[in-house]
């Protein structure tokens, strides 16, 4: 076991570690005050959803502006969840995670039913998984609700408030990213066609769609209690330190992961020259899919904690024009660098919402508007590759394999006699 | 039969059928890019394409490989048919091909290049990629060496780590061919291989071109317009002209045939 965790692993998970403690530590005793605890969240979600864009775009060639509106979803998906926990209802949880559940094993059964068949076409396989998403939820909604929310009530108010709350949270987030993830497969395999500037505004009317939609929950949508363009209130605030580090965590590893694996040499060769990964073999479009569906995850994930360390979601910060953050984030750190994302996903919040917004003279504070864009002209001007290019940290940077020992004996062998000389 | 020259050795004549193409015909648009073409290839052949610029050659490797689907006609593999079944099943199915304009990865290294086409095979699932779980550590470990012993064979080895656009142009088509056959295919389609190389390097394609046949036990189809590459290596050759056939037979016929000498070999001939 210890022998297999590299030395950069090690170096990584022990200062991650100690920096996790330290921003703890720092919370507790009231140095990081609640506003920059909330700069530091919002970076953190905000990175979360980079990281998914930096997939989907920087590595997989896909230029999508619909990460805010899978964002969104997560968000009031996950804040609805908790809101009815809150109010002694938990219809939130038995319907999100039920029909998430019922949804996913509908498409697998679909998924094993039509690999059967040659050459399905796109729109059929589209009509049916929309199909199952829609009969999973039904059920959900028509008899695990009614069967089951009061018993899950009941069992978890026999439980420690403090316990019970952490699990309600953890489902909330789990429901909320899940349903990001299923929507943006539904939304993928039409749109997925597209060749990539199609594929974008496809994905930029999607958020619209769902700007629209959050404006109108009330009207349009039955649930009131989210009260459309009013914005809504009363989600509890259980985002704590550890739920940020650990989902921000499990973000890094999981993009680390499946990027150094033989899917995610697939999902680049996608980026580098689509008709060549065709004509090796590789299934572009389930490539594609996979890493749009991954990436809206992560967006769903980030909208679950964001939503519950701001206790307030307003349709007008899932606006389109706020879906394009993401894109500077990924673009400014460098497309196709984790690094980069990272490290400009927290410069981006911390320069525009902390350090500007404090330090510029009363009056001023949108002159930071002017001064951003100005940075980014001159980024794009003097280092168009972005600010990392393509570097990576050792942890995250792929493991080149080693020569073989036949082959290196040989370049030895060839080389010894020079420096004998 | 139909598709082939008459003639040829009754040892080859029993081989199993390959490729069986038969009345392939293609239009883009109102343009008729392939008409009528038929061909069939045995086990272990080694045959040829040829044609003027804009022939239909490369198109009909594109109809193979599912880049198209055909207006109409059929083409078997084995006897299954190919048409309308998509680029990566017909890939997956045996079937292999390099461009003319080489179309490698070319930010990743080489060796990535060789292991992305075993991504099919790779034997572990999405799963086991995000969990890096011992399945996987031995399945990569396992697609690692087989793609080095690839390398090795074309003399890339060395190089592996090197990005593969920064390779010298003679490399890269090798490491494209060694990129094809990673894919484990039966059958090859070489869509000229030889372009931009110099006399010497020619020579040392002909020699690989032999030798992976050997020893991978391929079929090969082979689209070129060096004459002296295909009039050498080629076991047969069809001849295209405006999307259709003008003749097929072996490289002596075909070079005395007054039709091909017209269309295509004409200059050159008379100089030679």
């Amino acid at each position: 076991m210890v022998q297999r965790l590299r030395q950069p692993s090690v170096l990584f998970l022990v200062g991650s570690l100690l920096f996790f403690v330290l921003v703890q530590i720092l919370l507790s005793v009231g140095v990081i005050n609640p506003y920059w605890r909330g700069i530091l969240f919002w970076g953190a979600a905000i990175t979360m959803v980079s990281l998914g864009l930096n997939l989907i775009y920087g590595f997989n060639g896909q230029f999508s502006l619909g990460q805010y509106g899978f964002y969104a979803i997560g968000a009031y998906a996950s804040a609805d969840v908790t809101y009815r926990y809150v109010h002694n209802d938990a219809s939130g949880v038995v319907v999100l995670i039920g029909g998430c559940i019922l949804t996913l094993l509908l498409m697998w059964g679909l998924s094993v039913f039509l690999r059967r068949f040659y050459g399905v076409q796109t729109i059929t396989s589209f009509v049916f998984n929309l199909l199952a998403t829609v009969l999973g939820f039904f059920l959900a909604v028509r008899f695990l609700s009614p069967a089951l929310s009061g018993p899950m009530l009941s069992l978890l108010q026999s439980l420690p408030q403090s316990i019970a709350q952490q699990i309600v949270f953890f489902l909330a987030l789990l429901g909320g990213a899940a349903l990001a993830g299923i929507v943006s497969f539904l939304f993928g395999i039409p749109v997925l066609e597209l060749g990539s500037d199609y594929f974008g505004i496809a994905t930029l009317g999607f958020t619209i769609i769902i700007k629209v939609l959050a404006d109108n929950t009330d009207t349009i949508l039955p649930f009131p209690e989210m009260k459309g363009a009013r914005g809504m209130v009363g989600i509890p605030q259980w985002t704590t330190w550890p739920w940020v580090f650990f989902s921000f965590m499990f973000v890094v590893l999981v993009m680390r992961n499946l990027l150094h694996s033989s899917t995610g040499r697939a999902i680049v060769s996608v980026r580098e020259d689509e008709r060549a990964a065709e004509l090796v073999g590789i299934d572009v479009a389930n490539t594609k899919i996979l890493a749009f569906v991954v990436g809206s995850v992560f967006a769903g994930l980030a909208g679950g904690i964001r939503a519950h360390d701001l206790a307030f979601l307003h349709p007008q910060s899932f606006h389109f024009i706020q879906s394009f953050n993401p894109l500077i984030i990924v673009v400014f750190g460098g497309l196709g660098s984790m690094t980069g994302t990272i490290f400009a996903g927290f410069a981006w919040i911390i320069l525009l919402e902390g350090v500007l917004r404090l330090y510029l003279p009363q009056g001023f504070e949108t002159w930071r508007f002017v001064i951003y864009p100005l940075i980014l002209l001159l980024m794009m001007l003097l280092r168009p590759e972005g600010l990392m290019g393509r570097y990576e940290i050792p942890f995250l940077r792929q493991k080149l394999p080693p020569l073989r020992k036949k082959v290196q004996q040989a370049i030895k062998a060839a080389v010894t006699p020079e420096v004998a000389e | 039969m139909k598709g082939r020259p008459e003639g040829l050795s009754p040892e080859v004549e029993q081989r199993p059928v390959v490729l069986e193409i038969e009345g392939l015909t293609h239009y883009f648009e109102s343009l008729r890019a392939v008409h009528n073409f038929t061909l069939t290839l045995k086990h272990g052949e080694l045959a040829g394409l040829i044609g003027p610029n804009g022939a239909g050659k490369t198109t009909v490797f594109n109809l193979i490989t599912g880049v198209y689907v055909p207006t109409e006609g059929s083409i078997r593999y084995r006897g299954v048919e190919l048409t309308g079944l998509p680029s990566h099943e017909i890939i997956q199915m045996g079937i292999a091909r390099t461009f003319q304009n080489i179309r490698l990865f070319s930010n990743l290294t080489v060796l990535d290049n060789v292991r992305i086409a075993y991504h099919p095979h790779a034997g572990y699932g999405l799963l086991d990629s995000i969990l890096h779980s011992r399945r996987f550590r031995e399945k990569e470990a396992e697609m690692t060496e087989r793609s080095q012993e690839f390398l090795a064979i074309f003399g890339l080895e060395e190089r592996q780590n090197d990005i593969a656009g920064s390779l010298p142009y003679g490399l890269q088509r090798r490491l494209e061919i060694a990129r094809a056959l990673a894919t484990r295919p039966r059958l090859l389609l070489l869509d000229e291989p030889a372009a931009g190389m110099n006399p010497q390097e020619i020579d040392e394609l002909m020699e690989l071109i032999h030798f992976i046949r050997d020893k991978f036990d391929l079929t090969i189809l082979l689209v070129e317009h060096r004459m002296r590459l295909v009039m050498n290596i080629c076991e047969w050759i069809t001849v295209m002209d405006f999307g259709e056939i003008i003749a097929q037979g072996t490289p002596d016929e075909v070079r005395n045939n007054p039709r091909v000498v017209e269309a295509y070999l004409g200059r050159e001939a008379a100089v030679h």
